[in-house]
This record gives C-alpha cells, structure tokens and sequence, in this order.
C-alpha cells in the first residue's frame, strides 16, 4: 500500500490582470479518487485547475502539493508528481502523435533527452490505453478532434503522474468516445490510485464518474461531496440558474439532471430513457 | 487464476508490440532526419569550396585543397586564403546565426511570421546602420557596431514594451512588427533627406552583401559564435518545452520565463551579430527553419543552422557570378527568393483563417 501525494487548495484568489476570477477558494483533493468539477460557463473552472497545476500564480492563499507550497517547489519536480491537460493545448506544426506522446516523459528526462526503456514503456502504454498506436506517424494538425484529444490525452498518461488535472478532456469527442476516456481514467484510478480532477461540462457524466463532486458558482464552491448529496433541485437551481428535475441513472443508479426548460415544464417527469444534458462549452 | 495470468501475458504481448511498432516508427523518421542532415552537410560543403575556386582566376579543387592543408603556391594562397576564405567563412557563420535565431524566434513563438526579420530586430540593425552611414558619414567596421547595438536596442524596446506581467510570444510578434514599421518609415525618411552617394552605401547595406569582407571582419562573428553556439545547444532542452506553448510548458516544469528571457537574448545576439557582419540579408532567418524543418520532419537545431550556411553560400555565388558579370549583393537573391515564400505562407494562414 503505497502512499498517495495530497493536493490543497487553501482561501485561494486568482485571477487575470485587475480581474479576480477566483475569490478565496478552499478545496481538498482527496487522495486516489476521481473528483469532478462542474459549473456554468465562465464562472472560473479553467482558472481554478490552471491555479491548482501552479500555471497561473495566486494573488493571495496557495495551492499545497504535501503540505508544501506547490509555487515554491521546483517546477520540475512538480512535474513528475502533477499533470495537466490544459483546455486548449497547442502542438508545435508538423509534430507527429508519436512525438506529441513521447514529449510528455519531458520532466523525467535529462538534458539531451535520452529515452529509457521505461520511457519507451510509459508512451507504449499511454498510446495503447487511448488507441493511438496507429497513428503515431500522423502530424497533430490533421487529425480529427477527437484523435487529437486522445493524443493529447496518451500525452498526459505517458507523464505517469500520480496526480492528473484534465480540463474539459471530453471536448470534441461523441458519446461513446467521451463514455471511452472516462472509462480509461477511471481504470487508471483503480488500477495505480491514481488522483484524477476532470473539469466537465456534462453533469450527468460528471455524477456518473466522480467519487467526488465539487459544484462552483462564480468562483466560489457553491456545493462538495458525494454526487447523490450534493446534486439536487436546488443546488441545480441555484448553480446553472436552470429549473430540473433529478431522477436515478437507469445504468449507475447515480443522480441524472433532466433540465425542465420553458417549452417542456408541464409533461409528466419521464422515467427512462437518458436527457442529453447541456452543450459543450462554447471556446 | 489462470486466466488472470493469460490476460496479464496478453497485456504484455500488447505492450510489447506497441513498442516495436514506435520503436520502428521513430527510428524511420530519425533515419530520414540524419539523411537529410548529413545531404545538407555535404551540399554545404560543396558550395563553400565553389566559393573557394570560382572567382575572376579560377583555382581547381586540388589546389584549394593544398592551399588549405598549407601546401600551396603563393599566388594562389594569397586568392584563396586572403581573399576568398573569410569571405566563404562569413558567409557560413553568418548564415547558421541567421538559421538559428530563425528557427529560435518561430519555434518559440509558435509562429513562422515570428523571425526576427520580420518582427523588427534587423531593422534596429538597419536604422542604426543608415544613420551612421547618411547623418554622420561613417563606414566599415563603425556602421557594423552601431547596427550590433542597433539590433540590441530595439529587442530591449520590443520587449519592454511587450512586457505585461510575463512576455507573451502574440503580444511580441505584434509590438515587434509595430516598431519594425515604425524604424522601416525612418530609414525611408532618412534616405530620401540623404544625398545620393551616402544613399546609395546605405541601400547596398540595407541589402545585405558580403562584399569587401576580410579577416578582420570574418573573425567577430567567428568569436561570437564560439559563445553562443555552446549557448543555443544548451537551450534547446527548454525551447523543446516550450514549443506547446505556456500551459503545457509550465505543465511540463519548464521555467517559462526565464527560458524564453534567455532565448531571447542568444536569438537577438545573433540576429545582432549576423547582421552587423552582412547587413540583413533578407528572409535568411525567416526561410531557414521552415525548409528544414519541411525536409526533416523533425525538430533538431543542426538543420537550419546549415539550411542558413547554405542559403547564403549560394545567394552570394548566385550574386557574385551568375548575374552576367555585375556583381550584386546577396541580399538581392535571398530577398528574391524569400518574398515569395512570405507571400505564399500569408495567402495560405489567411485562407484557413489562422493568423500565422
Ligand atoms: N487568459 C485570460 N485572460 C483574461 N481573462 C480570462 C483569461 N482566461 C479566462 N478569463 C476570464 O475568466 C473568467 C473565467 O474563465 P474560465 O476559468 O475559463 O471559466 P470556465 O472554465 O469555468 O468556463 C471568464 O470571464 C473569462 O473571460
Ligand atoms: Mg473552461
């Protein structure tokens, strides 16, 4: 029974130029799960992993990675415990997915970028997980969105970190491929205890796989906890602004959000059958 | 039990196929991107010596050769190592410096508009250059320091006013190019306040030529790159990183900042350095790496250093002996083959409506 790292999040404030975001944001990540965050657009989901993975600098309150400032740890070191997929990520023009994926052993590699047999095995492994294998000869920049999101994803595996912060990583991919990279962190999860926080836009995804749900309104926690406590009418209410109705998942039993809408309000609450709810976030 | 043990022997037979597979991958693309080095090498080689033995008295290979190795005859060490060799020498060093502060700028930027003949740099060099040459009437190795500082200069200023809490790489294309035209209309004023024969210095400088070059000025750049070549080979670990730009750097445990302040300053010391040895000598930064990077298909710093080296090799070959006897400076070749290209790539980012 190895023990697992611990990420903190402690009054923390953050935001861009004059603009605060995030306006004194306490968290704790418990260890080896899978936790979620959820919420409208714009009201700081982004901002708060960028803030968590030491990207962006806190105005005032700090991020702790074991009890220690994560702003004053060396950023390299960091880098071997905390991995990030950032919302929008850029590749360099004309790198291939097997470059893109290698790339991720960065901060275990030396200066001249020696590969050894374990980064061999750590990028075999992540392309594998996220059946990019075949297209490790592509360039980046013409594949279609879900494969890039997929690259970008075996990027972030082939990192090997035991914490994993993915922001929005089901973007651009169809049902059944975002039903896929949940699946895939969350054998990671159970496999390695792998500490997981995913920004998501699908609630009902989001209920299905979180062990914990963080619900943020305007930069502030708004409701944390088991997904069947925390989600209900009114927290719905009062975090999307949207009036709903809750039913069980007929698959997982966890909570659904069936939104009610102006054109719907007066059919009875339907009892099978899954709502799609909320578009992907406009970028 | 068994069947735990079957599926874990699958996993690893998996595994194991998974990595022969990329093994073999990358080892065709580093295959292809030795090749082509090596191919870029050898024509490297074979334009220097052109250089060598083309001129107004031509000299076989075999005695640039013993001249070379310290065999030769007198006449023709005096053609070869007095006059053609620092030139054929300045020619290279100035085009590795010209390719890599190209490749340095674009990759870091993420933007191929991003050299540092595009965003301004060199035309610091210039109007330093052309004041020296049309206000206060100097010449030689004097208008080289002024452009050098020139060059230093204007980087400070593009990255000063680019600075807002962090430099971000969008921001300095665009002030980079804003003080680019801004120096580009003044060089303009002064030359048309200029008389004509200060004028007509000014404009072969602005061209870019390795005319007139000798020892003493082939052995600046000579030491200057003994500094910085050492430099760049260092930062090619960080410029790795940060070639995904900042989130993914930072993510990566790049020091973004610091990096890109130290890219920065070997990229402008040796845009700095190439120009005030040869004038601009257009588009050799901005072409360098693209070709490279085209032919390679990967991200190593040796190709366009040597796409740089051969570039200008040829362009001043082309401008010294395939012009129908008028001697022309080199930039008029770079330039004309470098315009198109700027052109090609600003109708192909606006026609998939990228900015660059
Ligand atoms: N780089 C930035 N510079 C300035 N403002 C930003 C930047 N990124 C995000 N914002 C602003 O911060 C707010 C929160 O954005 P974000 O954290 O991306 O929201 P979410 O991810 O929840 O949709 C938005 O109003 C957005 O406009
Ligand atoms: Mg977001």
């Amino acid at each position: 029974m190895t023990t697992h790292h611990r990420l903190r999040v402690e009054d923390v404030h953050l935001g861009y130029d004059e603009r605060e975001i995030v306006g004194g944001l306490s968290l704790e990540v418990p260890p080896s799960r899978i936790t979620m965050i959820v919420g409208a657009n714009a009201c700081g989901k982004s901002t708060l992993l960028r803030g968590i993975a030491r990207l962006l600098r806190p105005t005032a309150g700090a991020v702790y990675l074991d009890d220690r400032s994560i702003h004053q740890q060396s950023t390299r070191s960091v880098a071997t415990v905390v991995g990030i997929l950032p919302q929008a990520p850029s590749a360099p023009d004309g790198i291939t997915v097997g470059d893109l994926v290698a790339r991720g052993r960065y901060p275990h590699q030396g200066w001249f970028g020696r590969r050894t047999a374990e980064d061999e095995a750590a990028v075999a492994e992540a392309m594998l997980a996220t059946g990019t294998v075949d297209l490790a000869d592509r360039p980046v920049d013409e594949l279609s969105g879900g494969q890039r999101q997929r690259a970008w994803i075996a990027m972030a595996l082939a990192q090997r970190t035991d914490i994993l912060l993915l922001d929005e990583p089901t973007t651009y991919l169809d049902v059944s491929h975002q039903v896929e990279v949940l699946d895939l962190l969350t054998d990671l999860n159970r496999r390695l205890g792998t500490t997981i926080v995913i920004v998501l836009h699908d609630l009902n995804l989001a209920c299905r796989y979180a062990d914990h749900l963080v619900a943020m309104k305007e930069g502030k926690v708004a409701a944390e906890g088991r997904p069947s406590e925390v989600v209900t009418e009114a927290t719905v209410t009062e975090v999307f602004g949207m009036p709903s109705r809750i039913v069980a998942d007929p698959v997982s039993g966890t909570p659904m959000v069936v939104p009610i809408g102006r054109h719907h309000g007066g059919a009875a609450a339907p009892s099978s059958g899954p709502v799609p709810v909320g578009a992907p976030e406009q970028r | 039990m068994a069947d735990v043990l079957t599926a874990e022997n699958a996993d690893a037979a998996r595994v194991g196929a998974a990595k022969r597979a990329l093994r073999d991958a990358r080892r065709r693309r580093s295959a292809r991107s030795r090749t082509v080095t090596l191919l870029l090498a050898l024509a490297g080689c074979g334009a220097f010596l052109a250089a060598l033995c083309v001129g107004e008295y031509t000299v076989s290979v075999p005695e640039v050769l013993a001249s070379l190795a310290g065999y030769g005859d007198d006449g023709t060490d005096f053609i070869v190592l007095g006059l053609r060799l620092p030139r054929a020498l300045t020619g290279v060093l100035v085009g590795v410096a010209f390719g890599l502060s190209g490749a340095i700028f674009q990759r870091m930027l993420h933007n191929p508009l991003a050299s540092p003949d595009i965003i301004g740099i060199s035309f610091g060099a210039s109007a330093a250059a052309v004041v020296a040459i049309t206000v206060f009437g100097l010449g030689g190795a004097v208008v080289s320091g002024l452009a050098f500082g020139g060059a230093l200069a204007c980087a400070v200023g593009v990255y000063l006013l680019a600075w807002r809490r962090g430099v971000g790489g969008y921001r300095l294309v665009l002030v980079g190019v804003g003080v680019g035209a801004l120096l580009s209309s003044t060089i303009s004023y002064l030359l048309s306040r200029a008389d004509i024969y200060a004028a007509q210095q000014a404009m072969v400088w602005l061209t870019g030529s390795l005319n007139g070059v000798g020892w003493p000025q082939a052995l600046v750049p000579a030491a200057a790159l003994a500094v910085l070549l050492p430099l760049t080979a260092a930062l090619a670990r960080p410029l790795r990183g940060l070639q995904f730009g900042d989130d993914s750097a930072r993510g990566l445990g790049v020091l973004v900042e610091p990096s890109r302040f130290a890219l920065v300053v070997v990229g402008v010391a040796l845009t700095a350095v190439a120009t005030a040895a040869a004038g601009p000598l257009a588009f050799v930064a901005f072409l360098a790496d693209p070709i490279a990077r085209r032919l390679t298909g990967g991200t190593a710093l040796a190709p366009p250093a040597l796409v740089g080296a051969l570039v200008v090799l040829v362009a001043d070959f082309t401008a010294q002996h395939l012009m129908g006897g008028v001697q022309f400076p080199a930039g008029v070749v770079t330039g004309a083959v470098g315009a198109p290209y700027l052109l090609w790539l600003m109708a192909r980012s606006s026609r998939i409506g990228r900015s660059g």
